[in-house]
């Protein structure tokens, strides 16, 4: 024991000491949550693949899918990304009223979106085709279904932030929140990317 | 708060050093970033609707594997242009988070897929009378 050669003076270094959370580590503890979600999806997505083509001697994708309404839902949802993207700006720019706009916009879009995926699924309820009638339409609408809960739920997030905008202007909590309710809505875009290439256009290829 | 906000035109030359960098100071887009991003996912969404409703392929698969294509690519440029990952953001974790979650769910389709499909094979093949007295 006594050999040990080095003096107190310099202390050995057994880990490095560098300072990456000035603001604490919320972004990565979002950026956690988001993949968590993205298991689920991916569950939600593998069963899809399985039982998709389980129909039970029902409606297949190509008699149930209207492909232009999906292309306008999808144009909803991208548009509504880019504009999120803009409120961004707008908050880099510590510009209140227009943070507010073009969170609204978004808001809207979302709306939009969400509307024509209730009555892309009253429709297909209403020919008959609802969750119950074939495995393929049970793993449908679960998939669907959930992304268009997370949409709901993001657009009373947009709802919340610009009540919290308003009232208390953008300080440090509100933009951190901004930041991840950016990063919630982008990945429902993504999410959605999967959807109507998996599900909507290769279902319709059959 | 205050030398934070305002100091958005600094953040560049911290980030050099990238002691300093945190996940969302790194992660500012610009208006150009996006549009670029926007623009991209538009030409990549409508090129697999055109080739599905267009039927330009004759062979499904062919489609299929072109559709598969794009949405990864237009994947990779959401997550680029719009969630504006990078190696750097939180000192790398978020890029490991993402390279590890994206290993469970190549595990968990690919498997399920493969083990579904291998159980449907060797199921006892039925005739139509007998899936008629199914319950």
């Amino acid at each position: 024991m006594s050999q040990v050669e080095v003096q107190e003076t310099e202390k050995p270094a057994f880990y490095l000491t560098e300072e990456h959370h000035p603001e604490g580590s919320t972004m990565l503890g979002f950026w956690l949550y988001l993949m968590s979600d993205c298991l689920i999806f991916a569950v939600l997505f593998a069963t899809h693949g399985v039982l998709g083509r389980s129909y039970a001697a029902g409606p297949s994708p190509a008699d149930l899918f209207d492909l232009p309404l999906v292309a306008i839902n999808t144009a909803m949802l991208l548009l509504s990304s880019i504009t999120y993207g803009f409120a961004m700006l707008q908050m880099e720019r510590n510009a209140r009223a227009e943070t507010m706009f073009w969170l609204g916009v978004t808001g809207v879009f979302g709306a939009i979106f969400l509307g024509l995926e209730l009555y892309e699924f009253n429709h297909l309820i209403r020919e008959g085709a609802g969750p119950t009638r074939s495995a393929f339409l049970s793993s449908f609408f679960t998939l669907v279904g959930t992304h268009g809960l997370h949409v709901t739920f993001g657009i009373i997030w947009i709802i919340t932030m610009m009540v919290q905008v308003a009232k208390r202007g953008l300080i440090a909590e509100n933009r951190r929140r901004l930041m991840c309710l950016s990063m919630f809505w982008h990945f429902l875009d993504v999410v959605w990317i999967g959807v109507f290439s998996f599900v909507y256009l290769i279902g319709y290829l059959g | 708060m205050s030398p934070q906000s305002h100091a958005p035109a600094t953040e560049d030359a911290h980030n050099v050093h990238h002691g300093h960098s945190n996940g969302h100071e790194a992660g500012h887009g610009t208006l150009k970033g996006y549009l670029i991003g926007f623009g991209l996912s538009v030409l990549l969404t409508a090129l697999p609707f055109w080739l599905v409703m267009g039927d330009v392929f004759d062979s499904k698969l062919t489609t299929a594997f072109f559709i598969m294509g794009f949405a990864v690519v237009q994947i990779v440029v959401h997550m680029v242009f719009f969630l504006h990952m990078n190696p750097r953001s939180e000192g790398g974790w978020t890029m490991m988070a993402l390279i590890f979650t994206l290993i469970l769910v190549g595990i968990t389709l690919a498997g399920s897929l493969w083990v579904m499909h291998h159980l449907n094979v060797n199921m006892m093949p039925m005739s139509p009378e007998m899936m008629k007295n199914m319950p």
